[in-house]
């Protein structure tokens, strides 16, 4: 029956630091386990999803998509296999958002770096072959390379390992260019930040002869892709440095952000006509559409969403004309922006003009982001300028604080 | 023999050291030869009213130590003893037993009590003795008092024995009649009543059904609030006891009586003794804190997920409560911050008034700014003082928008009495308040910065001039820096900080070295500072973190001279090495979070690995926690060249993992190990068994603290991972050991929150091991080792999806193994898959869940699962 002892803490912090130490460990070993855990997933689906057919970009008439992720069924799993995996492989990418507003503090906190014009996807190396996969899931090439345990020619001297980079290939000159670094030998580089990724990536490579030009046990070439600190001087050289290969745009990257599968706000894309051929989309035939088009998906409720998460919603669609068109939740649809354009108000759309064009392309796994939507809109009208990224640098050397950049869309 | 035993019981207390000892080895003998009949001894000698007391009184504490145990598995082993003892032995003992409370005698009274108690303790829940508290209670009207009160004495040491579901609700009914009768005003004799509200303390628990029935639940309020007015001070005691433990277990109930209670206490705390006056101020701190929990379920949105719903009695008392708070602030004693054990009642309405201010937030501003304002200026100490806690107390709860503009006045003034106050009391309480500043108001969340470039400048100067100061305030002013620092967490990569950076370093150290640096806490809260300046520091001070390397180096290796200390010498000189190790830690972290200053630390390695093996070996039996934590810092930073390491470091590994007693070093170790496997991939093989069969042995006794258990789940994946599928020899432990823990958790959950949690946290170590051991195992040939565990893992999933309490964590490691059994096993497991729950309305919900990482493991595990079965 003893009472109850009544000292409370007194003029003390509640967590002592030993106990934030302990935690601060634990919450380390989470974080390497589930990395490691996530790089294996993805290393392991990489490597074993069969080859597909290159999804043909003139199909006429496109399957029925899948319902919506939570009436899935396993009935439906081997018919749902193609666009899932698309679907998965999309979000293990680091997605860059479209550089809609200049990120305040760019020299001191992002990297630039020139953009390879060509298809991004993530390369594996193991067991003695190396499979590049495209974004949706398709494989793009299946070949032999000197990256480590990537082709039978290396005597596997250290344990069996894979390795992931994130790449773009190149057509013209036949070469993966290698913009990040997921695994290397197994460990896993997704809990690192950019920073301490681009600084190993080279050395890592350079165990290895992937740099060498191509032969017979390494049939593409990897090449690693300048990247500069953004300040004026690295961002000139990555706009007007010569390359070796054709720039599409500029990347950017925050030197803090851990690799994020998926979009992310925290790796950018910007381009414009001096550093890209295309700056504008183009419709199947290569012309400029008169309108901008963009590519939504349609939900239960009626409502065309973008594929950010959560889903921006640009407009509604009424359920008799849903319906008339045979249209189910899920389906990707393609809209041109009418002369009413997009009205955005605090920074939030309002209204969007749209037309509806019919359905998308069969090869489409997603609806455009928001970011993309509007960086098209903005290329169209008031486009983001490389003076406005100079002027951004100057202002924030200066130490003077950055005005948000004025968006006056429509 | 009988007669001996009082002459042994005797000599046992002796003070002549030969003599105990031949006394306590006689005793040992008698009952190692013959358990019944010594215990049946004790318990005669301790009824026997002829006997010296003193030999009672020890017969008794020997019953009671053989009854019950603090260490879990020998109280286990006890009570399995006292169940297969002779049943006519145990009857015997029990008439001793209660023939005992009539005794005249006090002390063999009081111990006999507990004495029955632990029986109860043991045979109540095996539905044994059944009659005890019908035989306790017959005839209590007409008891003498001092059996009367040996009784109730009794039936409160039984509730606190005996949990109340063993109880029936019938004889509770019979308990609380009784021990509400001998509270009762009209009861003659002051021992029955002090007795009979000590046992109600403990009663309450019984009291569910009672406090739901208006009339019971008010008649047991009345005794109580009037047993507060006895003139008897450990009556009035008594009393606020249940009332504080009546806030907590029936906070729902209080409403009728709340403002009965508060005329009550509030004239305890302007009037009554001190100890009575601290039970007075506690119930308003116990509601505060009920009130604090409901709030937080709340979670502001007021969507009504607690269980019970906020009756805001603190919002209602707060006119009357805050002033009668205020004043106790002036009530300080002369010394209180520099006795470590001061508890009095101007530091208990302090604390108090903290738990206001959190449970009501802006409301109470005004109430306590006047105070302040009147008092802050006052030329005697105890009212700028207490101006000050007060000013420090309201920081927390209310929002920054009300509080900012009055610290932005107050800081100035702040930072100058912390320099200028004659005062040593008035400058702890301001440095605190500093402190407590920027723990609250100061941060990358906090929209109005009370830190500008105007002000960075004084604010550091003042805090480091006052580490020069007494060592109360000097560690006050520690504690202060070191929330400025983490005010700048966030702050990217420059911080305000890094000027002074140097300057801030050299003053801790300096601190550190103060010859009363062991007063008052200065030490260690100086090398806490030190550590979160450097956690937050960035990367412009890089070069001075790495410069701080060989200066804890040099600290830690003079505290390994000293040979051959003395007891006391040595547990200082641990204690420092514990501060040194953590500081090395937090710095590797550091270091190595950033790839130039890794590359420029790893050449410390082998120097800090040595100062840590050192550190190790100065103690023979355990290892030190501090040490252990920061070579899994050092073992992350360093990667495959830990190696090197292990055949010297292994040992050490080994021995935490043996260390059941501290199970924090065990459940540090067990965390190492997982730091070395992900480090070491395959290069651990060699240590494995010895590594395994250590976590094995931990898993299986039933000594070992049940929260390590879950990290050891989760090391067999982190090993499996890296060994791949030289992890076969294990499964054949490993799997039963997983499987028996996964049923296990099927039963514990829901029992309470408390169990809640930890059945998830075993889970979660369960399927971690599970995904571990399904990856490590992916594209070997040695796969369909594993298709005969799969129906069970699949069974263990649907189970946690039925349980309906899984946390996210569990959903999305258990969405997980899915994904992962489906990868490892393919076409093997496809038949399996589609026929388990898990597999389709689990799998729905996770990919409809909300949190992304559930939603991504939620993918994987489809993806996973289409190819399973459609190959």
């Amino acid at each position: 029956m003893a009472p109850s002892d009544l000292r409370r803490p007194y003029k003390r912090p509640q967590l002592s630091d030993q106990q934030r130490r302990r935690e601060l460990s634990l919450k380390r070993q989470e974080q390497s386990r589930d990395a490691e855990l996530h790089a294996r997933r993805l290393a392991s689906t990489l490597l074993s999803l069969p080859p597909e057919q290159q999804p043909s970009e003139s199909e006429p008439e496109p399957e029925p998509e899948p319902g919506s992720s939570s009436d899935y069924d396993l009935r439906d799993a081997s018919k749902l296999k193609g666009p899932e995996a698309r679907k998965w492989f999309a979000k293990q990418l680091m997605l860059p958002e479209w550089m809609i507003d200049v990120p305040h503090r760019l020299p001191h906190d992002w990297y630039v770096l020139p953009r390879p014009a060509g298809k991004r996807c993530f390369v594996v190396s193991s067991d003695g072959t190396t499979i590049s996969r495209q974004r949706n899931g398709t494989i793009l090439h299946r070949f032999p390379s000197a990256l480590p345990h990537g082709s039978r020619n290396r005597d596997g001297s250290g344990p069996p390992s894979y390795s992931i980079l994130d790449c773009i290939f190149h057509e013209m000159d036949q070469t993966y260019y290698v913009i990040d670094m997921v695994c290397w030998k197994s460990y896993s580089y997704y809990n690192c930040t950019a920073e301490f990724r681009f600084s190993w990536l080279e050395s890592k490579l350079a165990e290895t002869k992937a740099r060498d030009p191509p032969s017979y046990y390494h049939k593409y070439r990897f090449s690693l892709v300048p990247w500069y600190d953004c300040d004026l001087s690295g961002l000139h050289k990555a706009y007007t440095g010569e390359v070796p290969f054709v720039k599409d745009g500029l990347l950017f990257y925050n030197r803090h952000a851990h690799y994020q599968p998926g979009n992310t706000p925290l790796a950018l894309v910007w381009k414009d006509e001096y550093c890209s051929q295309y700056v504008i989309d183009t419709d199947n035939k290569g012309q400029v559409p008169s309108h901008q088009q963009v590519v939504l998906e349609l939900q239960d409720d009626g409502k065309v969403t973008t594929s950010d998460d959560p889903p921006v919603v640009f407009s509604c669609l009424n359920l008799e004309f849903i319906q008339q068109s045979g249209l189910e939740s899920g389906c990707l649809l393609r809209f041109a922006i009418g002369d009413g354009g997009l009205t955005i108000v605090d920074g939030k759309l309002e209204r969007a003009d749209l037309h509806y064009l019919g359905k998308s392309n069969r090869a489409r796994a997603f609806a455009d982001t928001y970011s993309k939507i509007m960086f098209q809109n903005m290329v169209r009208g008031s486009p983001l300028r490389i003076d406005d990224l100079v002027a951004s640098i100057s202002s924030s050397v200066d130490g003077a604080s950055i005005p948000d950049v004025e968006m006056i869309c429509g | 023999m009988a007669l001996e035993v009082t002459q042994v019981l005797l000599n046992a207390q002796a003070i002549d050291g030969t003599v105990r000892k031949q006394a306590e080895e006689s005793l040992k003998q008698f009952q190692e030869q013959d358990l019944p009949l010594f215990l049946l001894s004790l318990s005669r000698e301790l009824a026997n009213e002829e006997k010296p007391v003193e030999s009672r009184k020890l017969a008794g504490l020997i019953l009671k130590n053989a009854l019950d145990a603090k260490e879990q598995h020998r109280k286990s082993d006890l009570v399995q003893r006292w169940l297969a003892l002779d049943p006519s032995a145990k009857s015997q003992i029990k008439v001793c037993l209660l023939q005992t409370l009539s005794s005249l005698v006090a002390e063999a009274r009081s111990t006999t009590s507990q004495v029955i108690a632990k029986v109860a303790g043991i045979e109540l829940p095996q539905k044994q003795w059944p009659e005890l508290i019908g035989s306790l209670l017959s005839n209590i009207h007409q008891l003498p008092p001092h059996v009367k009160q040996a009784t109730l004495e009794t039936l409160g040491y039984l509730c606190e024995e005996v949990s109340p579901e063993v109880v029936d609700q019938d004889q509770v009914n019979k308990i609380l009649t009784a021990v509400v009768q001998g509270m009762n005003a009209s009861e003659g004799s002051n021992e029955v009543r002090l007795a009979a509200t000590r046992a109600l303390y403990n009663a309450l628990g019984f009291a569910q059904a009672n406090f739901s029935n208006d009339m019971e639940r008010d008649y047991i309020m009345r005794v109580v609030c009037e047993a507060t007015l006895s003139p008897e001070l450990k009556i009035r005691l008594a009393a606020f006891e249940c009332l504080v433990a009546i806030s907590s277990t029936y906070y729902d109930k209080l409403a009728p009586y709340i403002q009965d209670i508060f005329n009550i206490t509030a004239k305890a705390v302007r009037e009554d003794q001190e100890p009575v006056a601290l039970q007075a101020i506690e119930f308003w701190s116990s509601v505060c804190d009920e009130e604090i929990d409901i709030l937080e379920e709340y979670g502001g949105d007021f969507t009504g997920d607690s269980d019970i719903p906020c009756f805001y009695f603190i919002k209602q008392a707060l006119p009357a409560l805050v002033p009668m708070l205020l004043e106790t602030l002036l009530k300080q004693e002369e010394d209180q911050d520099q006795d470590e054990g001061a508890w009095n009642i101007a530091m208990a309405g302090g604390t108090g008034l903290c738990l206001v201010a959190r449970t009501v937030g802006d409301d109470i501003v005004p109430l306590v700014m006047p105070f302040i304002e009147e008092n802050i200026t006052k030329p005697e100490w105890r009212q700028r003082e207490a101006a000050t806690y007060a000013f420090g107390s309201i920081l927390e709860g209310p929002s920054a928008d009300k509080l900012t503009p009055i610290v932005n006045v107050a800081l100035t003034f702040m930072l100058s009495a912390l320099t200028k106050d004659p005062n040593n009391h008035v400058k702890d309480t301001t440095a605190w308040t500093l402190g407590r500043i920027f723990e609250f108001l100061h941060g990358s969340t906090v929209d109005a910065p009370i830190i500008t470039p105007a002000n960075c400048q004084q604010i550091i100067t003042v805090l480091l001039q006052s580490m020069k100061d007494v060592p109360n305030v000097a560690e006050k002013a520690c504690g202060a820096l070191y929330f400025l620092a983490q005010g700048y967490e966030d702050v990217g990569s420059s911080s305000p900080l890094a000027p002074f950076f140097q300057e801030i370093v050299q003053s801790l150290i300096t601190v550190t070295h103060r010859a009363d640096a062991g007063e008052s806490r200065l030490r260690t809260a100086a090398y806490e500072a030190l550590n979160e300046v450097v956690r937050c520091s960035t990367e412009e001070t890089a070069s001075m973190v790495l410069q701080l390397v060989p200066v804890i180096m040099i600290e830690l290796h003079k505290t390994l001279e000293g040979q051959g200390l003395a007891s006391d010498e040595r547990e200082r000189q641990s204690e420092l090495q514990g501060l040194l190790c953590g500081c090395l830690q937090v710095i590797i972290q550091k270091l190595g979070s950033s790839e130039p200053t890794k590359y420029v630390f790893v050449q410390y390695a082998d120097q800090i690995m040595g100062l840590f093996l050192r550190v190790f070996a100065c103690r023979s039996a355990t290892v030190h926690e501090e040490a252990m934590l920061a070579i899994g810092a050092l073992a992350y930073a360093t990667g495959p060249e830990f190696a090197k390491y292990m055949p010297e470091f292994y040992k050490y590994l080994e021995m935490g993992l043996q260390n059941f007693e501290e199970y924090q070093i065990c459940a540090v170790t067990v965390g190492v190990v997982g730091d070395i496997a992900r480090a070491l991939e395959d290069k651990i093989l060699p240590y494995c068994d010895g590594i395994m069969t250590q976590l094995l042995r931990d898993l299986s006794s039933n000594q070992l603290h049940r929260s390590v258990k879950p990290p050891i789940f989760s090391c067999f994946g982190d090993i499996a991972l890296a060994i791949g599928e030289n992890f076969e020899k294990y499964l054949i432990y490993a799997m039963p050991m997983l499987q028996s823990a996964a049923e296990m958790s099927a039963r514990t959950a829901g029992a309470d929150d408390e169990m809640t949690d930890y059945t998830n946290s075993l889970r979660n170590g369960i399927l971690e091991a599970y995904s571990g051991i399904f990856q490590g195992f992916k594209n070997s040939p040695k796969t369909q080792l594993l298709i005969s565990y799969a129906p069970h893992i699949l069974q263990f999933l649907d189970s946690i999806y039925m349980g309906k309490d899984m946390d996210d964590v569990v959903m999305k490691t258990a969405i997980g193994v899915l994904g992962d059994l489906a990868d490892t096993l393919g076409s093997h497991a496809g038949s399996l898959i589609q026929q388990s729950l898990s597999s389709r309305e689990f799998l729905n919900e996770c990919l409809s869940s909300e949190d992304l990482l559930i939603k991504e493991s939620a993918e994987w595990a489809k993806l996973a699962i289409s190819r399973a079965i459609s190959v």
